[in-house]
């Protein structure tokens, strides 16, 4: 190739490593995940009591627990859980809080100021302890889990909404829209949401690493799922009792929630990289 | 502008102690029953509940409560039997020090490493500190706490796994239970703070200003310490007074890894046992302690930005 050649080419865009790497990680454990819904090394349900606190790889690829369950069948399960309640909870919060920063940022005035300071009073609470309340209020499960978490995100995503949507809201091709006859509902969803999306997105999928966190957290407290619906958060609260004679209980649950909130981190920061150029190699 | 904030700050803590009180008060269960137990004669239970105040309508019942809060007097608990005020002062000594020390540590942390990165982009030192606030931004705080004590406690018997023997102990057994703590809530900050001191670094450096006093023969390095980064202080603790709410969020969950007497076992405890006047007081000491640390962190970006001091 001559120098001639070399300048003429365009170099290909090339696809951020951390982009490729939480991509991989997250698909990995959603397979996983799915997988663990019709099958798992070992039922996570039956008590083998003759093979409890094996050590990994002499029963099982991460050893056996208290009640001779299979570590790793558990973890698979529990990772369908976790992602399950952070997905649930991510769209819930994500819808509630798009549609309040929207209409704020549509109204303006009166409805702007009402719903900026309704989310400051939410955010005040720290998000664990107000997770914690609901906990508590509606009875520990799946359901709560879901609505605790999704009541931290909202005003997040409305905070993301209300600023992006304004600033699509100031721009020409709106006020043709609206010269048009176009209503606030069809400006919204036809010229607004489709240019917020991406910041949505990325927004979306490092909320998702904070909800598996948080729900590691409330299921730790044992405020998460009921048992014997496996949990990440409720296998480390077990795993205290026996962190000296099982040590492997204590570091896998742990890990798993590690690489789950690293992989998500990583696809939200590559993400991140593609949709805003101004953002690439900052963060 | 001072004034409008000072007004704001107040509205947001009538609204939070509002919210808390409907959310505590509207919990299914009857706290002069759980007071009595179940074999309660009805008179009797009649009676505490008119003694607690349990008769009368709720928003009279929460002016009373919040006339009480505001003259230092938060209720009694009805599992302790003490007044709530004692209880969160008691409690508070264990857990403010650990927030200070949690706050400290993770700001000796990412303050270096922010700067090394910052100056050394795209370098070795770059990715090293990258992958620490990555990793320190996944790892949950109670699972590092789980780790410490497999590793500080239980193998090599430095600290001890857990417990608090109370400052009268002694400074050094205090503060060695204090240890762990302060590291699993340090390090997830950390890695926050981190990121944030790099990226206000490299924007500042982008700056006209420190073209002009590279140009005037002051080293990358002098550039750097006088003049960019006390510029990239206003969103550095912007960044620590939002993530303050996070830290007494972790507090929570570490006090009850390491079984630690503080404010967030009380809560913790105070839900279980449905004991509402521990639960509106100490949360509401929480939402205010987050509230009032974000104030400051206003105040204080006038010391930082003098841009901002002309403004207002």
């Amino acid at each position: 190739m001559t120098a001639l050649d070399r300048v003429r080419t365009p170099r290909r865009r090339s696809v951020p490593k951390r982009l490729v790497a939480g991509a991989v990680l997250t698909i990995l454990l959603v397979v996983l995940a799915l997988v663990s819904l019709v099958w798992t090394p070992q039922p996570t349900s039956g008590i083998r009591i003759l093979l409890k606190l094996q050590p990994p790889l002499s029963s099982g690829l991460l050893g056996t627990d208290q009640l001779g369950r299979d570590v790793f069948s558990l973890l698979m399960a529990g990772a369908a859980n976790s992602f399950a309640i952070a997905a649930a909870a991510v769209a819930l919060g994500g819808t509630l809080g798009t549609v309040t920063g929207l209409l704020a940022a549509i109204r303006g005035g009166w409805t702007e100021t009402l719903t900026m300071r309704g989310c400051d009073v939410l955010f005040a609470f720290p998000p664990i302890l107000s997770a914690m309340l609901l906990g508590v209020v509606l009875g520990p499960g799946r359901p709560t889990a879901v609505v605790a978490i999704a009541a931290f995100m909202v005003p997040v995503f409305a905070r993301v909404a209300r600023a992006s949507g304004a600033r699509i809201l100031a721009l020409d091709y709106i006020l043709a829209a609206r010269c048009a006859g176009k209503g606030a509902a069809r400006i919204a969803a036809e010229h607004v949401l489709p240019n917020i999306a991406g910041d949505l997105l990325v927004q979306a999928t490092l909320q998702l690493g904070l909800a598996i966190l948080a729900e590691a957290g409330l299921s730790f407290l044992g405020l998460g799922p009921t048992p014997p619906a496996p949990s990440w958060g409720r296998m480390l609260a077990d795993a205290r009792t026996y962190v000296q004679l099982a040590p492997w209980l204590a570091i896998a649950p742990g890990a798993a929630v590690a690489l789950a909130v690293l992989g998500l981190n990583l696809l939200g920061d590559g993400l991140r990289d593609r949709f805003d150029p101004r953002l690439r190699g900052r963060t | 502008m001072l004034l409008r904030r000072l007004i704001g700050l107040l509205l947001t803590l009538l609204a939070v102690s509002l919210l808390l009180f409907l959310v505590m008060n509207l919990l299914p269960g009857d706290p002069a029953a759980v007071m009595l137990g179940t074999s309660a004669r009805p008179d009797t239970l009649a009676a505490m509940r008119e003694a607690m105040g349990l008769d009368r309508p709720l928003p009279v019942r929460f002016v009373v409560w919040l006339g009480g809060v505001l003259t230092g007097d938060f209720g009694t608990s009805i599992t302790y039997g003490t007044p709530v005020a004692e209880l969160i002062r008691d409690r508070a000594a264990v857990t403010l020090p650990l927030a200070g020390l949690a706050i400290l540590l993770s700001i000796l942390i990412a303050l270096p490493l922010g700067l090394v990165s910052a100056a050394r982009r795209g370098r070795r030192a770059d990715a090293v500190a990258g992958l620490f606030a990555q990793l320190g931004l996944a790892l949950p705080n109670f699972w590092i706490g789980l780790l410490l004590v497999l590793v500080f406690a239980s193998e090599l018997h430095w600290l001890p796994s857990g417990g608090f023997p109370g400052w009268s102990a002694g400074l050094g057994p205090a503060l060695s239970a204090l240890v762990l703590p302060t590291v699993a809530l340090a390090l997830p900050q950390a890695a926050v703070l981190t990121r944030v001191t790099r990226a206000a670094l490299l924007d500042t450096l982008a700056e006209d200003f420190v073209r002009t006093a590279r140009a005037k023969g002051l080293t990358r390095r002098e550039a750097l310490l006088r003049h960019a980064l006390p510029n990239a202080m206003v969103p550095i603790l912007t960044i620590l007074g939002l993530q303050f709410s996070f830290l007494v969020a972790g507090a929570v969950l570490v006090e009850n890894v390491f079984d630690l007497p503080g404010l967030g076992r009380l809560v913790y405890q105070a839900l279980l046992q449905r004991d509402a006047v521990v639960v509106q007081g100490t949360v509401l000491c929480f939402t205010a302690l987050v509230v009032v640390v974000n104030f400051l962190v206003d105040l204080a970006y006038l010391r930082f930005d003098p841009r901002l001091r002309a403004a207002s």
